[in-house]
């Protein structure tokens, strides 16, 4: 067993400032994460020279991988930090911030442009008001809802996004993460009234067609959400789409 | 020209999110503060379920039980006309959250499907699969995308409230606000203020299932500056949650109702491997202690027995607060099948397989019952009349408060899955009231002073230029382990009085060291350790209130249990025996004591407790519980 758990941080003080290296390491404990490792951290925020710094800033909510903040690069990967276990991970730990988002600080990223995503894609079901109307929504069958529900688990935690190679600073690409609540959204029995909206609207600049089909997001995925099936299902429903334009049956 | 009417909600979990779309709704113009993005809140750990009243499963259940047993499982501290109406939305809310798109899980017909859930008789509990909170946070959070898109809501993410901006007349006339990234502070004006802030968990960290945001530094705030906080002494815990550092993971009651077993060594130093310590010299703790329940007794019971074994007995797990919590002598199969949801938390969270190693676990704080006290109006059916402007407001005009936050519907214990309708419920009902609020006022738009708004901006800058050039020797972040301790160890499962005095009086000094502070983090660029050391003062502010509420209440109902208050009922006595007819009339002296909401307000010296009545109109108390 090890005697330590020693951490390399990628550091950064701000947005525009240069990014730098801190090495750590901590006395070994049983039970910890990536997260429990970084609160012990900041309470004692000393490097391996012995010099005193300012603790790492980072992001974490839930501990239990359903909110999707702490999601970091851990050697190399990214993932949820909540879930990464410390005896499962190599040593030096490699905590980078998740790839392709600016960073804020440190370890903690603005992901608000998933958020942007899911508003261009109309990731809404689109209903009178939040009131009662005395009916439900129309019956789904439990074999639908068994799909539907792998894609709703989706908690914006950036991985998918991350280790796209097509998303990112250099493109306007959407990313798989908004790409699969369109299938989402269109699978819904009222959801489709708006099917051929957001179809347009991925079919747009930066939508489906930007997807290079590396895979990565679906290897990533905390959730194990099948995202290149979502891309694949809705290839199938752009094109027809693509074709009641052509024909005039929008 | 007079602009729409601004309404701010803070926070974005359920009861925020459902605020700020009944507001927009109405046609006002609502900003919505929250911490992170709102999709992250808190609201999305909830797995169970939410409950509501469809009967759908032939057993004929009504909304009358659901009130009943939401009284019932509260020992009647909750004023009942809020309950009522409560059961009575809730199926008219499922079917709203269904509109919105949220994965229900289905029956083999396509319909929503119902569950069993703690404490009562009948299926009522609506669910998503394993994640139900999240499912419904995500409905109310793509419909708020919705508005917002349309102009109607503007989100404030990564902006911390800090204050109200309280007019001469002590209105609440709007908040400050911090940028978590610039440190930004601003004034924001608005005529009503919603707080759908959440619970306090953090009080009790590490162990508390609650997220690490939980602080409830944001009700305490708004306490601090005259809001009254009631039944603060009424904190859940959860019997077995699995260890850990950084917080403590629920695994539900399911593990014992499949008939998961608890034990611990016989001998605490034993340190051999669980498989490998023989049937006699384990001790088999809820059997021992509840031959007739075994290891189904209530949450409390199970909570108190571990406490009494690992911190009283000082048998936990190699001395330490760890029992055995064990499935591996159930069928591989059957324990997949039925508890394939806590299996992977557990797997996924000690990277050990319970199905072949008991899981190590402990209570953990769960819900506060207590949070911000807010009124409501009756009306003549016994429910709370719609629309009236006194529904949620809190004692500060202008200040509505929703969800974990407020106190209102779970009196002394709070029913499984009963918090996410709460909270949701209680989200539409503070936004009608804010909305109504906002149309029916006299003094229209006019602003606040500038006055107000530029102390109110300075004061709070002041405090964190202090604690930026503060250079004392405390670590905030160990001092609210120091507080996590204290409150665990004095003010949790069990509490007594000379502990609860300590208690007090080492929350005291904590809040004095706290003035020692020295963040060590000097940077006024996202500074997490300025804003929390912050709300650590909050914290302790809150448990000050927790300690307080408990050392007053000289009795044991629902969650708070002193063990030299209780009253038993007599063995083998039953109605008609003198014996239980005694028993009866000590009962109902203590509740013409204690049945009584306590009511906290902030004093300089610590919060000072009185006792208000509580409303009994649906459901009043004539027998006392008895399981037997
Ligand atoms: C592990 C677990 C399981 C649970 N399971 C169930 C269940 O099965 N069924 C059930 O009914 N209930 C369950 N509950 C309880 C239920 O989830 C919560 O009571 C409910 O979701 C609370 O919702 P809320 O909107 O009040 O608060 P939260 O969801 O906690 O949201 C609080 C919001 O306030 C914001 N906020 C806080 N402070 C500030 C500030 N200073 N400035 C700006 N914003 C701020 C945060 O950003 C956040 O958006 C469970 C709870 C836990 C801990």
């Amino acid at each position: 067993m090890q005697d330590w758990i020693h951490l390399r941080i990628r550091r950064q003080d701000g947005p525009e400032t240069p990014a730098y290296w801190q090495e750590f390491r901590l006395p070994y404990a049983p039970d910890q994460n990536v997260v429990s490792v970084l609160m012990r951290l900041r309470e004692h925020p000393v490097t391996i020279e012995g010099t005193w710094v300012e603790p790492v800033a980072w992001d974490s909510n839930c501990m239990e991988e359903v909110c999707g903040s702490c999601a970091m690069s851990i050697n190399g990967v990214p993932r949820p930090s909540c879930s990464a276990l410390i005896d499962d991970l190599a040593q030096p730990i490699l905590l980078e911030p998740l790839p392709k988002f600016p960073v804020v600080r440190d370890l903690l990223v603005d992901r608000s442009r998933m958020d942007t995503g899911l508003s261009r894609v109309k990731a809404w079901i689109e209903i009178d008001g939040a009131w009662d109307i005395h009916e439900g929504a129309p019956r789904i069958s439990p074999a639908e809802w068994s799909e539907n529900y792998l894609y709703s688990r989706c908690m914006s935690c950036g991985c998918c996004m991350a280790a796209c190679p097509q998303y990112g600073s250099h493109s306007d690409f959407i990313g798989p993460a908004p790409l699969a609540q369109v299938r989402l959204m269109n699978a819904h029995p009222t959801g489709r009234y708006d099917k051929t909206d957001r179809l347009h609207r991925i079919m747009a600049t930066g939508g489906l067609s930007d997807c290079g089909n590396a895979q990565n997001c679906v290897r990533v995925c905390p959730k194990a959400i099948p995202l290149t099936t979502a891309i694949g299902e809705l290839g199938r429903q752009t094109t027809l789409q693509a074709l009641k334009d052509l024909f005039g049956r929008g | 020209m007079t602009a729409a009417p601004k309404a701010i909600v803070i926070g974005g979990g359920l009861g925020g999110l459902w605020a700020a779309l009944r507001i927009a709704d109405a046609g006002c113009q609502v900003r919505l503060f929250s911490l992170f993005e709102v999709k992250r809140s808190h609201s999305v750990c909830a797995q169970g379920g939410i409950n509501a009243v469809l009967d759908t499963k032939g057993e004929r259940d009504s909304i009358r039980q659901h009130i009943v047993d939401t009284i019932k499982g509260g020992e009647y501290l909750a004023n009942q006309p809020p309950i009522k109406s409560m059961c009575e939305s809730a199926p008219g809310l499922i079917r709203t959250f269904e509109r919105m798109g949220v994965t229900f899980s289905r029956t083999p017909e396509g319909i929503l499907d119902q569950r069993l859930f703690g404490g009562v008789k009948n299926r009522r509990t609506c669910f998503a699969g394993a994640s139900t909170g999240q499912q419904l946070l995500y409905g109310v959070d793509q419909q708020v995308r919705r508005l917002e898109s349309q102009g109607r809501i503007e989100k404030h993410e990564w902006w911390e409230f800090l204050s109200l901006l309280l007019d001469e007349d002590g209105i609440c006339r709007g908040i400050t606000a911090m940028d978590l990234r610039s440190l930004e502070i601003r004034a924001f004006p608005a005529e009503a203020v919603v707080m759908a802030t959440g619970g306090f968990g953090q009080i009790y960290a590490p162990k508390t299932t609650t997220s690490t945001n939980c602080t409830g530094a944001a009700a305490s705030r708004c306490y601090q500056q005259g809001a009254r906080f009631a039944n603060a002494e009424f904190f859940q815990f959860h019997p077995t949650a699995m260890i850990g550092t950084d917080k403590t993971r629920l695994m539900s009651e399911a593990a014992r109702g499949e008939g998961g077993r608890i034990w611990v060594p016989r001998n605490p130093d034993d340190a051999r491997p669980p498989h490998s310590i023989p049937e006699s010299e384990r001790f088999y703790i809820l059997e021992e202690f509840f031959p007739s329940y075994g290891n189904t007794v209530a949450r409390d019971e199970a909570s108190r027995a571990i406490w009494r074994v690992t911190r009283q007995m000082g048998l936990g797990i190699g001395g330490s607060d760890r029992v055995y919590l064990d499935l591996t002598h159930l069928d591989r199969g059957f324990v997949s099948k039925r508890l394939g949801a806590i299996l992977d938390i557990y797997r996924k969270f000690a990277g050990t397989d319970p199905l072949s190693q008991p899981m190590e676990i402990f209570p953990a704080a769960h819900y506060p019952m207590g949070g911000l006290w807010v009124d409501f109006e009756p009306d003549a059916s016994g429910g709370m009349r719609p629309g009236s402007l006194r529904n949620h407001a809190t004692s500060i005009l202008g200040l509505y408060a929703c969800g974990e936050c407020d106190y209102a519907y779970h009196g002394a214990n709070r029913l499984g899955a009963n918090s996410l309708l709460s909270a949701s419920f209680s989200g539409r009902v503070a936004g009608e009231s804010a909305t109504n609020y906002l149309k029916g006022l006299a003094r229209a738009t006019a602003e606040p002073s500038e006055r107000i708004l530029t102390e109110e901006v300075e004061r709070q800058t002041a405090i964190n230029r202090r604690l930026m050039e503060s250079d004392g020797s405390e670590n905030p972040y160990r001092l609210h382990r120091e507080l996590g301790e204290l409150m665990t160890s004095k003010v949790g499962v069990v509490r007594a009085n000379p502990e609860l005095e300590m208690a007090l009086a080492e929350l005291q000094t904590l809040r004095a060291r706290l003035g020692s502070a020295s963040l060590g983090n000097s940077r006024a660029w996202a500074n997490q350790t300025l804003s929390f050391t912050r709300q650590l003062g909050d914290m302790i502010e809150l448990a000050m209130v927790v300690a307080r509420s408990a050392l007053e209440r000289d009795e044991c109902r629902g969650a708070h249990y002193k063990s030299d208050f209780q009253i038993r009922i007599p063995e083998g006595k039953f109605p008609g025996d003198p014996e239980y007819e005694d028993y009866r009339a000590r009962w109902k002296a203590n509740n013409d004591r204690w049945l009584k909401t306590s009511v906290a307000e902030w004093r300089p010296d610590g919060p000072a407790i009185r006792y208000e009545a509580v409303d009994l109109g649906v459901y009043p108390p004539t027998d006392p519980r008895d399981y037997r």
